[in-house]
């Protein structure tokens, strides 16, 4: 039971890494990702593509209460594959057509013989955002202010 | 008498084309592009973004270019395209103590863990305008340092340690989040109601209030405890799956100003706390935001409600620029009908008037002032 119970938190732990690489993956990187994919399976729209809003909540103090900050735009898309595997996608902003590929790799990433080549994508997609991640940390470490102690004056 | 009238059609639509050419200007220059307008205008996108409440740096850079670099009409045009949208859901609220620092400095501890990271600021800088900006001089690449990778504390988590701070702010059980895009605002709100409305207030508005707290209306000690900048991950439940996926993430700006309390009959002395949290980069606003948060829940630590930065209902009624330019613009659009009424009504006083006192008395006056 136990076992079953771990299998799925880590089915879902990978697919919930997918499906949030996948949100930050670019155009190029999805349609380049497609173009890789061999051979094309059959792609059914289920819902969408579509762009709407999500009220993007904070916390009082940080770390108190929710409260409603504001909105943001948000594509999503659910498509179904010939072979019955349902993808969804979400990402921030209005590309509805990144939102519909993000939902076919989710739905491919379920596939055994498709697996590998969505890993590949969303590793490459990791990647680059970790090295951007560094860029900007490490850029923002070079503005960390060194305090030194003054000679005092009654020395 | 008044005859009712239409008409205008065709000066409408040549102003507008009129418009469309001034906004395009010396067509000798290139345009300017979305892209530029976000990567070089980024500030203004940002402003655009926190006050229309809508986070899309794309759409914002837009309404910036359609409203010539008029700020309230771009936020009011970004405003009126979220309104088209339906509402997909409700976030799970943003973890600020996970962001991925751009910028983070506290006025109250020097050697916080994590240290004070400048980053990009306009601070220290000598404000001099700078002649190499007016051509297009190569710009040096930013200095890389190792960064240190252990987790940003929150100010207020080290205050808290030792007891002499107020907590985050909880809400009573079961409630749910106030949200005045769906409800329309009755007074009294609660804080969460209240920290919506000035994510989303005119940031000149809420500057002024802010300063009027410092300059002795509503004094409130206010030290910055902490204003950190960066990017969040912003987490949606998917219902279809039963867990929350990532959308990718937003920067925000956020405040935690810690204010000095007496203590009351209701508390004893502690430092209390205004919040600030914005969308984008937007550091006035996140700061101005959180003193009149902490200026407005004077009732609750029962302080006096002497000035207008405590007045719940006149600082939230006024905080919000779509609103205000929206009532304050319309007096110039036509009330023939309402001013002929009001002249009538003049004339038929000032008839009364003379009648009373004698047509001489304006003559008088003009006697006396020659």
């Amino acid at each position: 039971m136990d076992a079953i119970k771990q299998n799925d938190s880590m089915a879902v732990g990978g697919r919930k890494r997918a499906m949030g690489l996948l949100a930050r993956a670019s155009a190029a990187e999805l349609q380049a990702g497609w173009q890789s994919i061999e051979p094309k399976p059959d792609v059914h729209p289920v819902r969408g593509p579509e762009t709407g809003l999500v009220m993007v909540r904070g916390r009082i103090g940080g770390g108190g209460d929710p409260f409603n900050l504001g909105e943001a735009t948000v594509s999503r898309a659910t498509v179904r594959l010939g072979s019955g595997e349902i993808g969804h996608g979400q990402l921030l902003g209005n590309d509805r057509e990144k939102a519909r590929l993000a939902a076919v790799f989710d739905a491919l990433h379920q596939r055994p013989e498709h697996r590998q080549a969505v890993e590949q994508l969303i590793d490459a997609v990791e990647s680059r955002i970790d090295a951007e991640d560094r860029k900007q940390a490490e850029e923002t470490a070079a503005t960390r202010v060194d305090f030194f102690t003054m000679v005092r004056g009654d020395n | 008498m008044y005859v009712a009238v239409k008409g205008g059609e065709a000066a409408i639509a040549n102003a507008h084309q009129l418009l469309a050419d001034r906004r395009r200007g010396d067509r000798s220059l290139p345009a300017i592009s979305i892209d530029q307008i976000v990567a070089q205008l980024g500030l203004a996108v940002d402003r655009v973004m926190a006050e229309a409440s809508l986070y899309d740096r794309e759409l914002a850079a837009l309404a910036v270019r359609q409203a010539r670099g008029d700020m309230i009409e771009a936020i009011f045009i970004l405003r009126a395209y979220r309104t088209t949208l339906p509402r997909f859901g409700m976030s799970v609220p943003v973890d600020t103590a996970r962001m991925k620092i751009e910028r983070r400095v506290s006025a109250t501890y020097k050697d916080l863990p994590g240290g004070q990271l400048l980053g990009p600021t306009f601070d220290y800088t000598h404000r001099l305008l700078d002649p190499s900006l007016l051509t297009d001089e190569p710009v040096a690449e930013p200095i890389r340092k190792t960064a240190d990778e252990s987790s940003m504390m929150r100010v207020s988590d080290i205050l808290a340690g030792e007891g002499l701070i107020e907590g985050d702010g909880q809400m009573p059980e079961d409630h749910v989040p106030g949200d005045l895009t769906r409800e329309p605002l009755e007074f009294p709100l609660n804080r969460d109601l209240r920290l919506q409305a000035l994510a989303r207030g005119d940031e000149g508005f809420l500057l002024a209030l802010a300063y009027s707290t410092q300059r002795g209306y509503a004094r409130t000690h206010p030290f910055v405890g902490e204003v950190r900048i960066g990017e969040v991950e912003v987490e949606l439940d998917i219902p279809e799956l039963g867990f929350a996926v990532s959308l990718g993430r937003v920067q925000v700006t956020e405040c935690q100003m810690v204010n000095q309390f007496q203590g009351s009959a209701k508390n004893p002395p502690q430092f209390t706390r205004g919040y600030g949290l914005v969308f984008g980069q937007s550091e006035r606003k996140a700061m101005a935001m959180s003193l009149v948060d902490r200026a407005l829940r004077a009732e609750e630590f029962g302080e006096d409600i002497v000035a207008p930065a405590q007045d719940e209902e006149f600082v939230i009624s006024h905080s919000d620029n779509v609103q205000a330019t929206g009532f304050v613009e319309h007096l110039k659009l036509p009330h023939y009908v309402d001013f002929q009424a009001e002249l009538d009504l003049v004339r038929r006083m000032r008839a009364e008037y003379d009648a009373k006192f004698g047509a001489g008395r304006d003559g008088n006056v003009r006697e006396a002032a020659e």
